[in-house]
């Protein structure tokens, strides 16, 4: 039998060793596809007839070693029975390099994800480039999986426990440093040194890398079962089982099995079977895609800007000068005195001291970030971003004075939530230069953002705009410029359905209960106490002109009293130290009810969004919605979520509820859209 | 000999300039390095200009004692404001004349063709100063680590004494003459005893020193100063050792600190210890029309003297005096001073050397007195008494201010000098033309 190799480059140097070099052809960026691997498996044959001196695999693309498996090919699986063959295929390979008689290195410059650090951790060494771009991980559970080849087993026998299942059970990727700090890698090495450091290991081999001693305490029986259980519960807080149950089974098949590594493959490989079943990995993988689709709108290459002017420095303003500086930009902060920046710097610090780990990054940070009460940075600006509080004077004053300073080809852009940049562009000279840019708090941890088009922007404006979201590595959503965009505007009949129950009676407790348990990450009451119950009112009062929406009193009442959520210590709950007080023993009411009455808001103001074309297809607002909201990710969005369920059910039951508990129930014109399934 | 005129060669602007506002050292390290302090000054000053970074031709600043992770101070801050790596940078030392030193290189260097724009100025973080290891201390170290055997190890440790752990405190080491041995205040003292000063004289200059940059303060007539924030958020906007509350009673209370019992420097007539940092922009004609840049003066010439140690505050009287003389001006020609206040006795004791006839016989070679300086054209906004003198920078804040100064009054000429540790003086002339 012999594969076309037409993806592997194997070449043998001087001194015996076998380089693999994986470059895929037709891509950028490799990618353990079925094919791939049968290659693979066909180049070690040749490996077993004529044994090399080592075997040092290696990308042969610019940017990256592997990115993982093939996420489309995993979606064809349809039973457990083909996801098992697929697996123990792949268990297979990886144990034959394993098992190749002579030393094998794998050498990671770039990304190396999932699969592709599995694959590493088959190999007898693993080294890795120390510069900004390499990134290892094994982000499996994002995806509502594990690692499958071997990856559990291999990674839980050479690193302390704690480490290795923390690094799977997050999900997040490491620097070569970090990896080697952890014990992922042997060793992270400069462009100068990595290449001689391969050679030196594959023809001198050192002794292999092998659990410290607090880690094989750490995995000994009964010991292993209890930290299992306390990682359980640690992660339950922030995943529940019910909604997310790949970090559990990561649990279950360590604390289980580990010390057979046999039978612990054996397990790994029926684990990931059961898993891949189901709706659930299949919405997590589609939100993967949404999010690839997000990352590829505009062309990042068109418009590089470098110096971001900010005005306003409240909380979204100097949080959004501090995250571009983060990224890399100049930015240039203004707002009207000195001291209105203070908070702006505090913040700031913080942002650099948690994401930066060096003095030096942290410095360069801080020096990109240039207090600049007398606006002199708007000439220099490659994107001008106004952020102060909604007053159309104090706006429309600003664009006066900003705009005859603008370099040529700027973008104005405004984070606007209420005021509609129609009205906002009407002072200016140039209006097609005004686009909004929308963010969310908090600025670091929502990856959103609005990029907000109206008639008059320019084609121009608006990709630029784009591009600029993309470099500072947020996902940016075009949506049209109607009242409260397509977030907030889906955001607040959830809310206030929330308010109201409150005022009907229902404990906060239950209804956040309600929200929690379909998946959302937090409950309506708490997140509206979180972001302040003033801006609550202020948004949802500017949405009630445009939508009819009643804001329910209950609300305006904490409004009044100055209990305004998280901040001043007091909304819905009682706040002791930013963390709400919630009691445990409170009548639930009828969930389900609770629950549907929350969900079919929200639904319905999505169908009507996409009738309104707010966003241009399904996709893009179920992307928006997912990215802007936190809603449900293993639902897949809130299109994905009503095609799962079936939109005829949904469509008998809000009628129902619509006859039960007032019309805002009465399904909008936009499901006959939301069925279709074009 | 020099050129006979000893003007600069060809014109020398100076564009702009921002200082950070000069904070008081309160005992402890303060928020700011060199640095950092460097950064917020020219930071603000770069945004003003329609030029790139990248095109200065160099980075000079002054600085006497940049912190050991920064010892080219200048290249450090020339690489993270953005010049670029491409940009070349030194740090210049002429103790507390290091900021004016920066100026006259910048300009030599725009005079002679080399550069035609150039980014100066100096930076001080004494608050920064080190504790040093005592020299014994050191050796004992480098024995300990030499140490291989425990019997080594155990001999080295029975010379151990923690006495050893004295530090050296590296700001009074800076502050004391190593060739005659006095401390700076000492030679003020000496200064005050030759001219005859009084303590209220000095207590009075000191007073008037504060109320005046009190009333600069707020007047917004520093509109050179830029604000700075530290870590936690908090933000400086002002030089905060001025006491506009002082008076002649309180001041009359303080000990003397550097001739104890019987002398009469104190801290209250004295320069503060301070962290601050000035940085100017300075411009050939070519760059100036290039790029065309506003110019708020002209740097004409500049004289540095020196002097006995001992007698180090009287350094202007030495510079100002050939600076007049070469540039063919009488001191009534001159419409506005600033003259370091490293103590008020120093200040005093140069103004008394420019009008005592026999000093300036003597001392300057002169035939007669120089003249007075007019009370009213000296330090109109106050000085190192009321706002401190870090000492490196001091020299490039007195010659931006001057200009500033210059500017607010529509005046043509002025002159900026200060008194250097180690005895010597600079005097800078620098003019505008009227609007």
């Amino acid at each position: 039998m012999s594969t076309v190799i037409t993806d592997w480059h194997s070449q043998r140097d001087d001194d015996g060793i076998l380089w693999l070099i994986l470059d895929q052809h037709g891509t950028t960026t490799n990618v353990l596809s079925i094919s791939v691997l049968e290659q693979l498996d066909s180049l070690l044959d040749e490996i077993d007839n004529n044994p090399p001196q080592a075997v040092i695999f290696r990308s042969g693309k610019p940017k990256g070693f592997i990115a993982g498996a093939d996420v489309k090919e995993f979606l064809d699986v349809t039973t457990t029975q083909e996801a098992l063959i697929m697996i123990k295929r792949g268990q297979a390979l990886f144990s034959r390099i394993a098992a190749l008689p002579c030393p094998s290195v794998a050498l990671i410059e770039g990304f190396c994800m999932g699969g592709g650090t599995e694959l590493a951790l088959a190999c007898d060494y693993r080294l890795a480039l120390d510069d900004a771009g390499t990134r290892i991980g094994l982000p499996e559970v994002k995806l509502g999986i594990h690692p499958a080849y071997g990856g559990l087993v291999r990674s839980t026998a050479i690193i302390n426990p704690l480490k290795s299942l923390e690094l799977m059970l997050s999900g997040r990727n490491l620097t070569a440093r970090a990896a080697s700090a952890m014990g992922l890698i042997d060793s992270a090495q400069p462009q100068r040194q990595i290449e001689r450091a391969a050679r030196q290991i594959a023809l001198s081999p050192p002794s292999k890398q092998e659990m410290p001693l607090l880690g094989k305490i750490l995995s000994l029986p009964g010991i292993r079962n209890l930290l299992a259980e306390f990682m359980r519960k640690q992660v339950a807080k922030k995943a529940p089982r019910q909604h997310y149950p790949a970090p559990s089974a990561i649990l279950d098949v360590w604390a289980n099995y580990y010390g057979n590594s046999k039978r612990m493959m054996e397990e790994e490989a029926n684990s990931v079977a059961r898993l891949i079943q189901g709706d659930k990995v299949r919405s997590l993988v589609r939100v993967f895609f949404l999010q690839t689709r997000l990352k590829g709108l505009g062309d990042k290459k068109s418009f590089t800007p470098r110096h971001i002017h900010i005005i306003g420095a409240g909380t979204m303003g100097g949080d959004i000068a501090s995250w571009c500086a983060l990224r890399g930009f100049n930015v240039t902060l203004q707002d009207r005195e000195a001291k209105s920046l203070s908070h702006a710097f505090k913040r700031a610090h913080q942002l650099f001291g948690k994401r930066l780990k060096t003095t030096a990054e942290r410095n360069a940070a801080l020096d990109r970030l240039i207090p600049d009460i007398n606006g002199d940075g708007v000439a220099h600006a490659d994107v001008v971003i106004e952020a102060i509080f909604e007053d159309i004077d104090a706006k429309h004053a600003i664009y006066r004075d900003v705009e005859p300073r603008m370099k040529p080809g700027a973008v104005l852009a405004t984070n606007t939530s209420s005021i509609p940049l129609e009205t906002l562009a009407t002072v200016l000279q140039e209006p097609d230069r005004l686009v909004g840019i929308h963010f969310f708090n908090p600025v670091a941890m929502m990856p959103l953002v609005e990029i907000v088009k109206t008639e008059s922007s320019s084609e121009q404006t608006i990709q630029n705009a784009i591009a600029f979201t993309q470099h500072i590595g947020k996902l940016p959503l075009p949506v049209r410029s109607s009242p409260g965009f397509l977030v907030n505007r889906i955001l607040m009949p959830y809310l206030v359905e929330a308010f109201t129950l409150y005022d009907e009676g229902v404990a906060a407790e239950a209804i956040d209960k309600a929200a929690t348990d379909f998946g959302m990450p937090m409950g309506p009451v708490e997140l509206a106490d979180t972001v302040g119950l003033d801006i609550c009112q202020s948004v949802a009062e500017n949405l009630s002109e445009a939508f009819g929406i009643e804001v329910p009193a209950g609300l305006k009442k904490f409004v009044d009293s100055k209990q305004l959520g998280k901040k001043s210590g007091r909304g819905f709950y009682q706040y002791k130290k930013g963390k709400p007080i919630k009691d445990k023993d409170v009548d639930l009411g009828d969930q389900k009810m609770i629950q549907n009455r929350l969900i079919f808001r929200f639904l319905n103001e999505a169908a009507a969004c996409l009738q309104e074309e707010i966003v241009a297809d399904k996709d893009l607002l179920d992307a928006g919605i997912i990215f802007g909201t936190g809603f449900a990710p293993f639902r897949g969005g809130p299109m994905n979520h009503s095609l799962q369920q079936g939109v005829e059910s949904i469509l008998q039951s809000m009628t129902e509820y619509a006859g039960k508990y007032g019309e805002r129930f009465a399904p909008v014109d936009g499901w006959s859209l939301v069925a279709d399934k074009s | 000999m020099a050129a006979t005129n000893k003007k600069y060669a060809k014109p020398v602007y100076l564009v702009d300039g921002n200082r950070t506002p000069y904070l008081k050292a309160r005992g402890k390290p303060g928020p700011f390095k060199h640095a950092d302090l460097g950064i917020y000054a020219a930071r603000s000053l770069l945004l003003r200009m329609p030029f790139e970074p990248t095109e200065f031709d160099e980075v000079i600043f002054g600085a006497t004692m940049p912190g050991p992770d920064e010892a080219n101070l200048s290249r450090v801050v020339a690489l993270r404001l953005g010049c670029g790596e491409r940009v070349p940078a030194y740090t210049v030392q002429r103790n507390c004349a290091s900021g004016m030193q920066a100026l006259d290189n910048a300009a030599m260097s725009i005079a002679s063709g080399r550069s035609d724009l150039v980014l100066a100025g100096g930076i001080e973080a004494m608050s920064q100063a080190p504790l040093l290891f005592h020299p014994k201390m050191v050796s004992w170290l480098a024995d300990w680590w030499a140490a291989k055997s425990i019997g080594q190890r155990f001999r080295v440790a029975s010379r151990f004494s923690p006495r050893l752990l004295t530090p050296v405190i590296a700001l009074l080491k800076g502050l004391t003459d190593p060739v005659v041995g006095l401390n700076m205040g000492q030679t003020a003292e000496q200064i005050a005893w030759r001219f005859g000063i009084t303590r209220t004289e000095m207590d009075q200059f000191a007073l008037e020193s504060h109320h005046k940059l009190h009333q600069a303060q707020e007047n917004g007539e520093l509109d050179e100063v830029v604000p700075v924030y530290d870590a936690r958020g908090n933000v400086y906007e002002r030089d905060d050792g001025v006491r506009p509350d002082s008076s002649l009673e309180k001041l009359a209370k303080l000990r003397p600190a550097f001739d104890k019992p019987y002398g009469l420097v104190t801290p209250g007539n004295s320069a503060q210890i301070t962290d601050g940092a000035a940085a100017l922009v300075l411009a050939s004609e070519s760059a100036v029309k290039k790029h065309n840049l506003p110019i708020l003066a002209k740097l004409v010439s500049t004289e540095w003297a020196a002097l006995t140690p001992a007698e180090m505050g009287l350094g202007p009287a030495h510079a100002i005096a050939p600076l007049l003389k070469s540039q063919r001006l009488k001191i009534e020609d001159i419409d506005y001073w600033e003259i370091n206040e490293a103590f008020a006795a120093q200040v005093l004791a140069v103004i008394a050397a420019l009008k005592d006839k026999d000093y300036c016989k003597q001392q300057l070679g002169l035939r007669s007195a120089v003249g007075e300086i007019p009370a009213d054209r000296l330090n109109i906004h106050g000085g190192g008494v009321s706002l401190g003198h870090p000492v490196g920078s001091s020299g490039a804040r007195i010659v931006l201010h001057l200009a500033k100064v210059l500017q607010q009054k529509n005046a043509k000429s002025g002159i900026a000098s200060l008194c250097i540790g180690g005895g010597q003086g600079g005097a800078m002339l620098i003019e505008r033309s009227l609007s």
